[in-house]
C-alpha cells in the first residue's frame, strides 16, 4: 500500500507533475533521458493506483449511500409519484445514476426524494462519471473507471440520444495509443467513436459492443535506428500534443480525461465482469508499457 | 569599494558565484599513482592537475611533509564538442560523464573521457627539451640559404620549458545508442568496458571500429522495458569479472567467462523491498546512482538517493553494511522531485585501505563512513568557511531533537549545492571534491597515509 506523503502529494497532482515532466523531456538538451522517464513513469503509475483506488472506493461509498436512499424512497413510494413518461425502469436508473464524483449534488439531488426523477436524470446527466448500475441493488461494478470526456456539455448531447433510457450521457473517450484507435465507452457498451477533438456525435445510440472505429492520425516520418519505436511515437507524440493543448494540466477534473487518453489497453473498461484486481493489474501494466513507449518514442 | 549611504545594501556576491553552465564540473578522477588529478567539466573541457613535489625528482621520504602535495593546473584541453545526430535530429551534449586513467606504461599518461555517446582515448606527454641546431633550418624554422653553411653540426636537444602536449589517440564512436554513463579500464590493461542504459559493450584499446557487446537487457518491446543499467565497472583484478546495477536497485555480477553475452548475471545482489516503506516514490529512491569495487575487490559499494550500501561479493541476500546519508530528506521526497532533486545522481568512492568511505549530499556538505566504527561524519565543501590550511569542521543537520550552535535546519538546505562528484587518492588521504564548478582538494595532515589493515 502505498503511504501518501505531504505537501501536493496527492495522486493528481502528482500526475500533473509527472506528465509535465515526460513533456518537457522531449525539449530538454541532450536528447529523451530514458532513465529520468521511466522513472517519472514509476510515480505515475503509482500515482494513478492510488487515485483509481480512491476513485473506486469513493463510487463505493456512494453507491453503498445510495442503496440505503433507495430503500428510503421505496418506503416513501407508498404514495404514487407523478411520473413523467418514463418508466419505472428510468426512475431506477436515474437514482442510479445519481451517484458519482459529484457526490454533494447527488446528496442533494437524492435527497430532494424521488418526485422528480426526470430532473434527477438530467442531473445526472450533468455529473460527471456516474457509474451506471443495471438496478439498484446490485454489487457496484467495479469496472468503471471513467469520465466524460466533454466536460462541457453533456446535457445537449442528452438531448439528441434517443429515447430508450436517457441516462446514457456518461461517456469516456479512450484513445488507443498502439492502434489508433477511439473508442467511446459509455454505460458498459462500446458506442461508436466519440472523438474527444470535434463535436461530439454521440447520438448513434447503442450499438453493439466493440465496435471500434480506426482513426487515422497524421504522422511523422521518423528515420531513427529504431524505427518501429520512433514511428509509433512521433505518432503518439503528435496525438499528445493534440491532447495536451487541448487541456489545462492543473485543472484536476481533467486528470482523468488525461488518465483515459493516456490510458492505452485499458482492456478492463470492456469487460463488465473484470474484478478490481483484474482491472488494477491490467491498468498497471498497459499503462507502464504506455509511459516507456511515449519515453522511448520520443 | 565603499559603501555607497544612498544606494541601498546590494549584494554583489551574486556576480562572484555565477556560475556558468559550463563550467560546472561533472567528473573527478585521480590516476593510480595520485600524481595526477583529472576533471571533467559539462562543457566538454578535460583540466588536469598534478601534484607538486617540493623535492622534486629525489626520492621522497614517506611521511615527511616534505611533500607539499598541492596540485597545479598540468594541463586543459577540450575533450569533446557539442555534436548533432541528424538521424535522429538530437543533439549531443558535450559534456564529459567520465574519466578514466589507464596505468602508466610509459613515460606518457593515457586516459579516457567519454560524453553521452563517444568515448575517446587521450595520450598526454611532456615534452622538456627541444632539439636545436639543425643543419638546414635556422631556430625559427626558416630554411637557411644554402651558401651560408659551412659545416656540419649534430644537433643536439636542448632543455626548455616545459610543454604538455595532449593529443587524441582513439576515438571510440557509433557503439552507443543510448547514453553512455559508465566507462572501466579492465586490470588486463588491454580492454575496457562502456556502458549505457541498455547495453555494455567491450572495447579493445587498440581498435575503434568494433566493441562486442557483452550486455544488452533491451527488451524485445520496449513497452516491457522495467530497468536501465546505471554504472558499471571491472573488478580490480580479475580481469573476467565486472559489476552493473540496476535502477531497480540491484546489482548483477557477470563472468565473462561463462558465456559472449553476459545476460545472465552469475550473482545477483539485491535486497529485498520494505513494504512498510512504500512510497510514491520507492522506484526512484532505490535506484542505484554509483557504484565501486574496493581495492581489495571483496566489496562493492553502492549509493541510492538516501543511503550509501557496502555488499560482500560472497553474499548476495542483501547488503552487509548500511548507511544514511540524509535519512533527513524522506519526508521531502515530494518537493524534491518537484524541482528534480531527487533525480541527482551522487558517486561513492572508498579511501584507500577500503576503511572508510565518502558520498555527497547537498548544500556542499559530503559524509564520510567510517566502516569499523559504522559512524558518519559531515563535511562542508565551500569556500567562505574553508580557508587554506584550515581545519575542516564537522557539521550538522538539524531535523528535531537538541540543536547544536552551527547546525543547519533541513529546511534551509541548499539544494542547488550539491556534491555529486568527488575522488579518494589512491594511496593517501587527500581527497578531491567537486562543488559545482569549484573543485576542493582535501588532505589529512595528520594521518597523510591510509592505515592499512
Amino acid at each position: 500500500m502505498i503511504h501518501t506523503m505531504e505537501c501536493a502529494a496527492d495522486a493528481q497532482s502528482l500526475i500533473s507533475i509527472s506528465l509535465m515532466k515526460i513533456h518537457n523531456s522531449r525539449t530538454q538538451r541532450g536528447g529523451i533521458k530514458l532513465h529520468k522517464n521511466l522513472l517519472v513513469s514509476y510515480v505515475l503509475r503509482n500515482a494513478r493506483q492510488v487515485y483509481v483506488k480512491e476513485k473506486y472506493a469513493e463510487i463505493y461509498r456512494m453507491q453503498q449511500y445510495e442503496e440505503v436512499m433507495t430503500v428510503c424512497n421505496e418506503i416513501q413510494e407508498l404514495n404514487p409519484l407523478d411520473l413523467d413518461a418514463e418508466d419505472a425502469g428510468d426512475e431506477e436508473q436515474a437514482r442510479a445514476a445519481c451517484c458519482g464524483e459529484e457526490a454533494s449534488l447527488c446528496g442533494s439531488a437524492c435527497h430532494r426524494g424521488a418526485a422528480q426523477p426526470a430532473a434527477h436524470a438530467r442531473t445526472a446527466s450533468a455529473l460527471y462519471g456516474c457509474s451506471p448500475l443495471e438496478d439498484g441493488g446490485k454489487e457496484p461494478d467495479p469496472s468503471y473507471y471513467r469520465s466524460c470526456c466533454m466536460e462541457a456539455s453533456p446535457v445537449p448531447h442528452c438531448d439528441q440520444f434517443p429515447a430508450n433510457g436517457s441516462t446514457h450521457c456518461n461517456i469516456t473517450t479512450v484513445l488507443d495509443l498502439d492502434t489508433h484507435v477511439v473508442t467511446t465507452v459509455e454505460n458498459g457498451y462500446l458506442h461508436q467513436d466519440c472523438c474527444c477533438c470535434d463535436a461530439l456525435q454521440c447520438g448513434q445510440g447503442a450499438q453493439s459492443p466493440a465496435k471500434k472505429r480506426k482513426v487515422e492520425f497524421g504522422f511523422c516520418t521518423s528515420d531513427g535506428e529504431e524505427v518501429s519505436d520512433f514511428t509509433s511515437a512521433c505518432k503518439r507524440a503528435k496525438r499528445e500534443d493534440c491532447t495536451y493543448f487541448h487541456l489545462d494540466y492543473t485543472d484536476t477534473s481533467n486528470i482523468s480525461n488525461l488518465i483515459s487518453i493516456f490510458g492505452s489497453g485499458f482492456t478492463g473498461l470492456l469487460s463488465r465482469q473484470a474484478d478490481l484486481e483484474q482491472i488494477c493489474s491490467k491498468q498497471v501494466l498497459a499503462s507502464l508499457g504506455a509511459w516507456t513507449r511515449a519515453i522511448v518514442a520520443f | 569599494m565603499g559603501e555607497d549611504a544612498e544606494s541601498p545594501k546590494i549584494n554583489h556576491t551574486f556576480l562572484r558565484d555565477y556560475v556558468t553552465e559550463a563550467d560546472v564540473i561533472s567528473t573527478v578522477e585521480f590516476n593510480q599513482t595520485g600524481d595526477l588529478l583529472a576533471t571533467g567539466d559539462k562543457g566538454g573541457r578535460v583540466v588536469i592537475f598534478q601534484r607538486e613535489t617540493e623535492s622534486k625528482g629525489e626520492s621522497e621520504e614517506v611521511g615527511e611533509t616534505g611533500d607539499s602535495g598541492e596540485y597545479n593546473v598540468y594541463s586543459t584541453f577540450q575533450s569533446h564538442e557539442p555534436d548533432f545526430d541528424y538521424l535522429k535530429s538530437l543533439e549531443i551534449e558535450e559534456k564529459i560523464n567520465k574519466i578514466r586513467w589507464l596505468p602508466q606504461q610509459n613515460a606518457a599518461h593515457f586516459l579516457l573521457s567519454t560524453n553521452d555517446k563517444t568515448i575517446k582515448l587521450w595520450k598526454v606527454s611532456e615534452r622538456d627539451k627541444r632539439p636545436e641546431g639543425y643543419n638546414l633550418k635556422d631556430e625559427e624554422g626558416r630554411l637557411k640559404d644554402i651558401s651560408t653553411i659551412t659545416s656540419l653540426q649534430v644537433p643536439v636537444l636542448k632543455p626548455t620549458d616545459l610543454m604538455v602536449e595532449v593529443r587524441p589517440r582513439r576515438v571510440f564512436s557509433n557503439g552507443h545508442t543510448y547514453h553512455v554513463n559508465s566507462i572501466s579500464v579492465n586490470s588486463d590493461g588491454e580492454t575496457y568496458l562502456s556502458a549505457d542504459d541498455l547495453r555494455i559493450n567491450m572495447w579493445h584499446l587498440g581498435i575503434t571500429d568494433r566493441s562486442f557487446n557483452i550486455v544488452d537487457i533491451k527488451p524485445a518491446n520496449m513497452e516491457d522495458l522495467t530497468e536501465v543499467i546505471t554504472a558499471a565497472e571491472f573488478h580490480p583484478h580479475h580481469c573476467h569479472l565486472f559489476v552493473y546495477s540496476s535502477s531497480k536497485g540491484t546489482l548483477r555480477l557477470c563472468d565473462m567467462r561463462a558465456s559472449a553475452l553476459c545476460d545472465r548475471h552469475t550473482k545477483l545482489f539485491e535486497e529485498p523491498e520494505d513494504p512498510g516503506s512504500r512510497s510514491f516514490f520507492s522506484e526512484i529512491i532505490s535506484s542505484v546512482s554509483d557504484v565501486k569495487f574496493s581495492h581489495s575487490g571483496r566489496y562493492l559499494l553502492t549509493r541510492d538517493y538516501l543511503t550509501a550500501k557496502v555488499w560482500d561479493l560472497n553474499m548476495d541476500k542483501g547488503p552487509v553494511e548500511t548507511y544514511q546519508v540524509h535519512e533527513y530528506l524522506r519526508s521531502k521526497l515530494c518537493s524534491l522531485y518537484e524541482n528534480d532533486c531527487i533525480f541527482d545522481k551522487f558517486e561513492c568512492v572508498w579511501n584507500s585501505s577500503d576503511s572508510v568511505i565518502m558520498t555527497g549530499a547537498y548544500n556542499s556538505f559530503f559524509r564520510m563512513f567510517d566502516r569499523e566504527t559504522g559512524r558518519g561524519v559531515t563535511l562542508e565543501a565551500w569556500r567562505e568557511s574553508s580557508k587554506p590550511r584550515a581545519v575542516l569542521r564537522t557539521r550538522r543537520v538539524y531535523n528535531g531533537g537538541k540543536r547544536r550552535r552551527g547546525d543547519v535546519g533541513v529546511d534551509s538546505l541548499d539544494f542547488t549545492k550539491k556534491i555529486l562528484h568527488m575522488a579518494w587518492h589512491p594511496s593517501e588521504n587527500i581527497i578531491a571534491i567537486a562543488a559545482t564548478n569549484n573543485l576542493y582538494i582535501f588532505q589529512d595532515r595528520v594521518n597523510p597515509e591510509a592505515q592499512v589493515q
